[in-house]
Parts: structure tokens; sequence; C-alpha cells
């Protein structure tokens, strides 16, 4: 267990030689070393656990965190291979077991920088509750925009930086010389004075006798000859020929099939279950009563799922059976007037007494319920037999999927394997927010003792999902005589994380944020930039909101407030500038500005769009500017910065998640639409390196899009847009 | 009941009932695991596969309805070891994310190429309805450009 590791002094114990070649473990323990080798295939050369030199002079790099899109199998190895100073093209990936050895849980202890706990350096970069969470849980966690900031800088980049020390060390060692007449360049070391080189493959062996520096000096950017290049992702070619694997093309000999149906009503229980016909039709295996849904258990997929219609059963959805989706909103209202709220902030004044009417400026802002819809529909794949249960599934934290498994199999975690697999999506809802796909995928196996893969259908996968949090959020700001907001007033209806959420960058004298928890029955979970994700939409619709109260342009007056956050003016100028910025209409069409934080980076999108005579909204282009720190591989920012945007577009336009008597309305893509081909807006991205701390890049991007486009079509209609999603919006009025 | 496919030039024979979509029978039958269950409605074209070079959602299309055309799934569209202009441009410009709704993609599009070797934009948007969670579209658009440019120029 991790926790065990996270006591130990030093990241990196001593090397070990396995098959040949180098295995130096982060873990102290011979047995632990053991288990890492074990781990690694028993072949070459381990270093730090995460890189493995074989005495061909290829290196491995094992990467801990799952790949879903967003280039993580590759950034991770660029960074560690840089400091490493390897030949790239004699670079590749493994993705690294769930093995508590792997979890990244102890970085946020600072472990991996030799302390027992969080190091000054690291403690304001990591998010107070996602940190929690991963303690709790031992999460090898893909997720929070974590991967490279994290493991990458305080993983990857420091076993490099420590393996070619190792390497230099051998080198030094064999050739009798002072370890300053090296140089190290594309996996070879060179003794400058008299020309003679070796490989890190020839040399890997001797290296694993050297202890490893926890602390080596990392290099300077200009010194990078990896990072900040375009590299192709090494997980693209599996991708083109139908070869890449995902949790639900998984394999066991024997394997059956099941198709699972839930109570409508989330948190409902089944009363009874008429199985007669479905029992009688071919290949069903069995009929399980879950509890809170009925599987049918067959030898093809396609007759477990035919079966499964055939199954009537009864079901009690206690209280929430009557609920619908306004009297959902009416509660959070109630409960916005009614509750004590908790504060995020509070700061200098904020008292409306004897503050003219004129100067006050109120809104209330809603959006809806989000499902995930990853294009891959949830799955598993379970076996439990002996004591034992193996786990095959995509998962963006395969060390809760395994103490999810344990549980549900009742047995030991050391007894429980996960086989990771590509993730088609994940956008937060593979992280087992609720445990809701590897649980019952267990339970069947159990039930009918051999492997089954589980396979939920996308009207399952829509209707029970891990939501998005609806949420209602409540304005009162107040301008002084320069027009400049003295008072910023906000309540809200829900509260996740990150805390830092709705708070504003901009200079605001008095500032008073709280919120109170008000929920229905729906299951929740993080949803791609999780909270920010509606706070963005809240607050920069209202500092828009502001500036034309002010009479401002919308841009100069946020840049106006912008003096305490450099960063945020320098993205939100960049991306104006670019776009050539206007105010007002012009040749039909108008642009919207956003700017906001997200896990260390801030992203900055200038939209341009147009309303038609029939109200038809046509988002043209984008442009973006983003400030992640540094530029690990910059093509992959771009596609990150691209998908975000559209993710978020499809949120903003079509994203609705409808409650009736307790159950989703929404079931599959055409009542649950998607932005397709021919609504994607042109898209410039520019990548600002200031040089502060990496930030994350795969949520950074979403936040600022919703907004900057509402902030368009205000700009074009004189419609100001509180309540999303836009396709419930008649925009024809303003035209 | 028994069928005989064609997919990818090999004949193979299933004995599944006659309602099985040919999703299924790829996947499950014949072990075509790049054929990609999505939605299941043909809604959203993870699924897509060639019927006679035609782009067809194989989701909701029962066995029974295949009359002898040739099936052609993303794991035959290389030949041998080369791939086609379509999966090259696809490394070349990383069109790929999670990559889960990329083999029907590919085949959608190769398609539209196979018909329209330079499209328009509006011929892309109107024949490249598949979705992609990820937003790989920009990448799509400029992939099947250059993939046009590169034919002109040959």
């Amino acid at each position: 267990m991790s926790k065990k590791l996270t006591r130990r002094k030093f990241l990196m114990g001593s090397g070990a030689v396995v098959g040949g070649g180098l295995v130096l473990g982060y873990v102290a323990l011979p047995n632990q070393l053991n288990d890492l080798a074990k781990a690694n295939k028993g072949s070459g050369a381990v270093l730090s656990g995460w890189i493995r030199i074989t005495p061909d002079n290829k290196v491995t790099v094992m990467v801990p965190h799952s790949e879903m899109g967003q280039g993580v199998h590759t950034a991770l190895p660029m960074m560690a291979a840089d400091e490493l100073d390897a030949d790239w093209d004699l670079v590749s990936m493994e993705q690294a077991p769930a093995l508590s050895e792997y979890a990244n849980e102890p970085l946020g202890e600072g472990f991996i920088v030799g302390g027992k706990s969080v190091p000054d350096i690291l403690a304001p970069l990591i998010n107070k509750a996602f940190y929690q969470i991963a303690q709790a849980m031992n999460l090898q966690i893909t997720g929070g925009s974590t991967s490279v900031r994290f493991t990458g800088h305080y993983g990857m980049r420091v076993a490099g930086a420590a393996a070619r020390e190792m390497l230099l060390r051998a080198a030094a060692q064999e050739w009798e010389v002072s370890l300053n007449s090296l140089s190290a360049s594309k996996g070879v070391v060179t003794h400058l004075p008299s020309g003679r080189s070796l490989t890190y493959g020839e040399l890997a062996e001797a290296a694993s006798t050297f202890d490893p520096n926890p602390t080596p000096v990392l290099k300077a950017k200009a010194e990078h000859t990896i990072v900040g290049t375009k590299r192709k992702r090494f997980d693209i070619p599996s991708k083109v020929d139908g070869s890449a694997k995902y949790g639900i093309d998984a394999e066991v000999d024997g394997m059956l099939y099941a198709a699972i149906a839930r109570v409508p009503v989330h948190g409902g229980t089944v009363t009874s279950i008429d199985e007669v016909a479905a029992a009688a039709m071919p290949g069903v295996k069995k009929i399980c009563n879950l509890g809170y849904g009925v599987a049918v258990v067959a030898d093809k997929y396609w007759r477990a799922k035919k079966a499964l219609e055939a199954v009537n059963f009864e079901f009690d959805g206690g209280e929430a059976s009557t609920l619908n989706s306004s009297a959902i909103s009416a509660k959070f209202e109630r409960d916005l007037d009614t509750m004590e709220p908790e504060f995020d902030i509070e700061k200098g004044d904020v008292n409306f007494e004897g503050v003219s009417g004129s100067n006050i400026h109120d809104a209330q802002y809603e959006v809806p319920y989000q499902a995930h819809a990853c294009m891959e529909p949830l799955n598993c794949t379970a076996w439990v037999r002996d004591g034992m249960c193996d786990v095959w599934t995509g998962s963006q934290a395969p060390l809760m999927a395994r103490a999810t498994a344990a549980n549900a199999a009742e047995v030991d975690e050391e007894n429980v394997t996960v086989h990771g697999f590509m993730l088609g999506g994940g956008f937060g809802r593979r992280i087992h927010a609720e445990n809701d796909y590897v649980a019952p995928a267990v339970e069947i196996s159990k039930m009918v003792g051999a492997p089954v893969k589980t396979v939920w259908s996308r009207e399952e996968d829509m209707r029970f999902d891990e939501y998005r949090p609806a949420v209602i959020s409540r304005f009162r700001g107040v301008l002084d005589e320069g027009n400049k907001p003295s008072m910023w007033y906000n309540r809200y209806s829900d509260k996740r994380e990150p805390v830092e959420a709705p708070l504003v960058p901009y200079s605001i004298p008095g500032q008073s944020i709280g919120y109170v928890v008000s929920q229905s029955h729906l299951k929740l979970g993080p949803w791609r930039s999780v909270d920010h994700s509606q706070h963005a939409f809240f607050t920069e619709s209202f500092i828009d909101e502001l500036a034309y109260k002010a009479g401002i342009d919308p841009l100069e007056y946020r840049l106006s407030l912008l003096g305490d956050a450099p960063r945020h003016a320098a993205v939100l100028r960049a991306a104006a500038v670019k776009a050539g910025w206007y105010s007002g209409k012009r040749g039909g069409r108008a642009m919207g500005a956003a700017v906001h934080e997200s896990f260390g980076s801030i992203c900055a999108h200038i939209a341009e769009v147009s309303v038609d005579e029939s109200g038809q909204l046509r988002v043209h282009r984008v442009f973006s500017a983003v400030d992640c720190g540094e530029a690990i591989n910059p093509d992959n920012i771009e596609s990150q910065i691209e998908s975000a945007i559209i993710y978020g577009m499809t949120a903003a336009l079509y994203g609705e998640i409808t409650v009736e008597n307790g159950a989703v309305v929404q079931g599959n893509f055409p009542d649950y639409e998607m932005v397709r081909m021919d609504e994607v807006p042109e898209i410039d991205v520019q990548i600002i390196e200031s040089g502060a701390p990496l930030g994350g890049m795969g949520e950074p991007g979403l936040p600022p899009i919703a907004p900057a486009i509402t902030n368009a079509i205000f700009a074009a209609t004189n419609i100001r847009v509180r309540k999303l999603p836009l396709m419930n919006v008649d925009l024809k009025a303003g035209v | 009941m028994k069928f005989t496919l064609n997919v990818n030039d090999q004949i193979h024979d299933v004995d599944v009932e006659p309602d099985t979509p040919l999703l299924w029978v790829l996947r499950d039958e014949l072990g075509f695991k790049g054929v990609k269950f999505g939605c299941g409605v043909a809604a959203c074209g993870a699924c897509t596969v060639h019927l006679d070079g035609t782009a067809t959602r194989t989701c909701v299309l029962p066995i029974d309805a295949i009359d002898g055309e040739a099936i052609t799934t993303i794991e035959g569209l290389a030949d041998a070891d080369v791939l086609s202009g379509v999966q090259q441009a696809w490394i070349d410009h990383q069109v790929p994310q999670c990559g889960y709704c990329q083999s029907g993609m590919i085949m959608a599009v190769s398609a539209l190429l196979d018909e329209i070797p330079n499209p328009t934009d509006d011929d892309i948007d109107a024949s490249i309805t598949n979705i992609c969670r990820c937003g790989s579209y920009p990448r799509v658009r400029k992939a099947i450009h250059a993939i046009a440019a590169s034919k002109g120029d040959a």
C-alpha cells in the first residue's frame, strides 16, 4: 500500500538488476522492489520505477496514468526522456499496472522530493480537495489535470535526471575519469577528452549499483531538447487501424455477457421481477436481481440485451418518484432563500444599505445537469473465483477500481488484478465517484460463477450518469462613481471542487461569495473542469453585464480590473489582439470575451458569433490564448484546447439532463444532441509560456467557452443568456 | 440461423439470430473489435463499416439484411502493412484523441473521399456526421483537405 510507502524517507531506493539490466525502484523494501520487477515483466532495467533501460539502449517509461485522449502517455515520457537526455527515437511507454507502487498519491506528500510532508514549493499547487480524495482512497488517479504538473514535474523529471546522473557515474567509474569530463546526449555518454563513448544500454547494469539522487538538478527551460517540441503521440497508430484495446474489447476465455437495466428513479429498488419470458430466450444463463436493477446474463451480448427487454420488473422509487426538473430548480431557489450560506470569501465592505438603486445590478444564472456521454459506453468485465478477482476495464483510477472490486467480491485487495485499457472518453466519468460500473460487474460474475462482460446500453449510460450538478447562482454588483465594481455579492446552490472555482481575478474591494448545498436525488460526479465549468459561465457573464451597465467595452473593462492578475491580462490581451477585437456588431457578427483560471492554467477565449433572422446561432471563430506556464507538447496543447472548446460548446448549446417523475428523460444522442462537424468554429490557439509553475491542460480550455459565446450573443442581439443550454433560448427577438 | 459474410476479403460462416445487428456479429462472433459500439441507434457512427464501399452504420443493421455485399472494417483498410491514405493522414495530423470514434470516422471519411476526391467544407459537413466527444473535428477537416491536396499534387 502506498500508505506504507509514504512513510519511507526516500523516493528512490537502491538499484537492482533484473534480466541483465538495471532496476532502480523508488521503493525501499526488497519485496516491493521484487513486485515492481515482476510488474515490469522481469526484463531490462527499471530506473525509479518509471524508467527502464535495456541493453539495446531502449528506454521504456512506465506511465501511471490513463490515456483517454489527453496525450499523457506521450507528455510524461517526453519529460522523463528530456531530463535523461535519451534518444527519443528509442523511447517508448508502457501503462503502469494498477499497483500502489505507482500511485501518484505519494506525490501529494512530497515523497518524491524526499520529504515526509508537502514541501512548501508544492503546497500551493495542490488542489486541497483533490489531494484529500487521493490521500483517502490511494488513487492512481488521472484527473484534476494533474498528470503533467505533478507526476510529470515532480516524478518523471526527477526520475529522468536521477537516472542520467547514475549513468554518468557508471561511465566515470568504467573509464576512471572525472564526472565533469563527460557529456550525455541522445542516449550516449561521451568522454570528451578521449572521444570514447558508451550507450545508456551498455551502462545500465553498472548504473544500477549507485544510489539515486532524490534531488537532482533539473534542466533550465532553454536546455530542453524534447519538451517544448511537437512530438507525435505514442497511442495514435493503434487508433487508426482498429487495434487499440478499450475496456469494451476485453476478451476472456469462457466469457459471458450481461446487459443491465436499473430502476429508472435513481436510488430506487426492485420490488418484483417477471422473468419467465426472458429466461426461456436463447442463450440466457441467469437473470440477476441486483436490488437497484436487473441484469440478464447470456452467452452473447445481443441475446442478453434482447432478453433484458423481455424482463418486466416493478420498483419502488421512493419520494423521488414525483420529482421533476422544475421542482428541483424550485428547491434550489428555496434553499438559497432560506439556508445559511458557507463562505468562499468575505472581504471588504459588502453592504447595500444606502447604495443608490441605479448603481446596483442583479442577475441570476442557472445551468442544468450534464451527462458525460463518453463515446465508449460504460463497461466492465469481471471474474470472481477461488478468492481471486480479475477486472478488465478502462478507469481513471484503477486503484479505486481495485478497492471497489475487492469490496464487491469480498476478497482482499491483494487478490484483485485490474487490467488496464485505453479509455473511450473519461471526462471524469471513469473516476468511480459512485463505484457504479465496476461493482455491478463483479457482483454479476459472482452470481454466475464465470467471467462476465457487462456492457451498458447508451440509454443506461446517459440515464445513470454521475452528472455535473445543476446550479443556480445569484449576483448583485455595485458600481462606484468611476463605474468600477465596488461590491461583488454571489450566492450559489452547490459546492464541489476545486474550492477556488467561484473566485474572480478582478480587483473588487468588497466581495462576498458564499453557497448552500442543495441537491436532488441524482448521482453526481466530476465533469471536465468540475465546478469551474459552471462558475466561469456565471462570473464571466456577470462581469460582462457590469461592463455594459458601466457603458465600457467589456474587454477594456476586464483589463482595467486585472491589475492584480497580470497573467490573466496577458492571455486576454493576446487572444483579443489575434482576434482583432471589436465591440458592437460588424458585418452581422459580434465578439464576446471570457478569461478563467483553472488547474493552474489561465485560458481566454474570444468567440465571434452571428444570429440570423430565424434566431439561428452560428459560432464562427474562437481565438484562444492559454498560459500553462510551460508547454510540454505544444501540438497536444492545441488539440486539448480544441477539445475543451467543443466539449464545452456541446454543453452550452445542447447539454441538458432533465427529470420527470424522478427519472432522467434523455437517453441517447437524438435527445441529448452533440456539436458535430458542421457546427465547429475555426479555432486559433496561442500558447503563452509565462514560466509560471506548470498548469494542467486537459480541462482549462473548457470553462471560458460558454460565457465567451453568450457574451458574444449579447453583443449581437442584446439578449443576455442567463440560463443554459442555448437551444432553449429564443434569440429571434434580438435580431 | 447460418449466414455467410465476406469481411475484408475473407469468407466467414456464422450462426446467429437473424435480427442480430452486424455490429455484434463483427465484434463478438468474428473478433473485429475495431468496429465500435457507441449508441445502438445509428446516431453516432462509431460502428461504421463499408458495404460494397458505402459507409454504413451497423448497430441497427440486422445480419439478414446483408445480401452478399463485401464488408470492409477498419482492420481491412490497410493494404498489408501499408496504411491507407486516410489512416496515414490521421497520424500525420494527430487526429485521434481517445480514439474510440475514429474507426467509424476513418471509414466514413474514406467513403467520402472515394466518392468526392476533393470535397468542399460543405461536402464534409454534410457527409461526416459522426460524433466525436473529444472534438477531433478540426483535425478531421484539416486531414481531409490535406489528403485531397496531396492527390491533386500527384
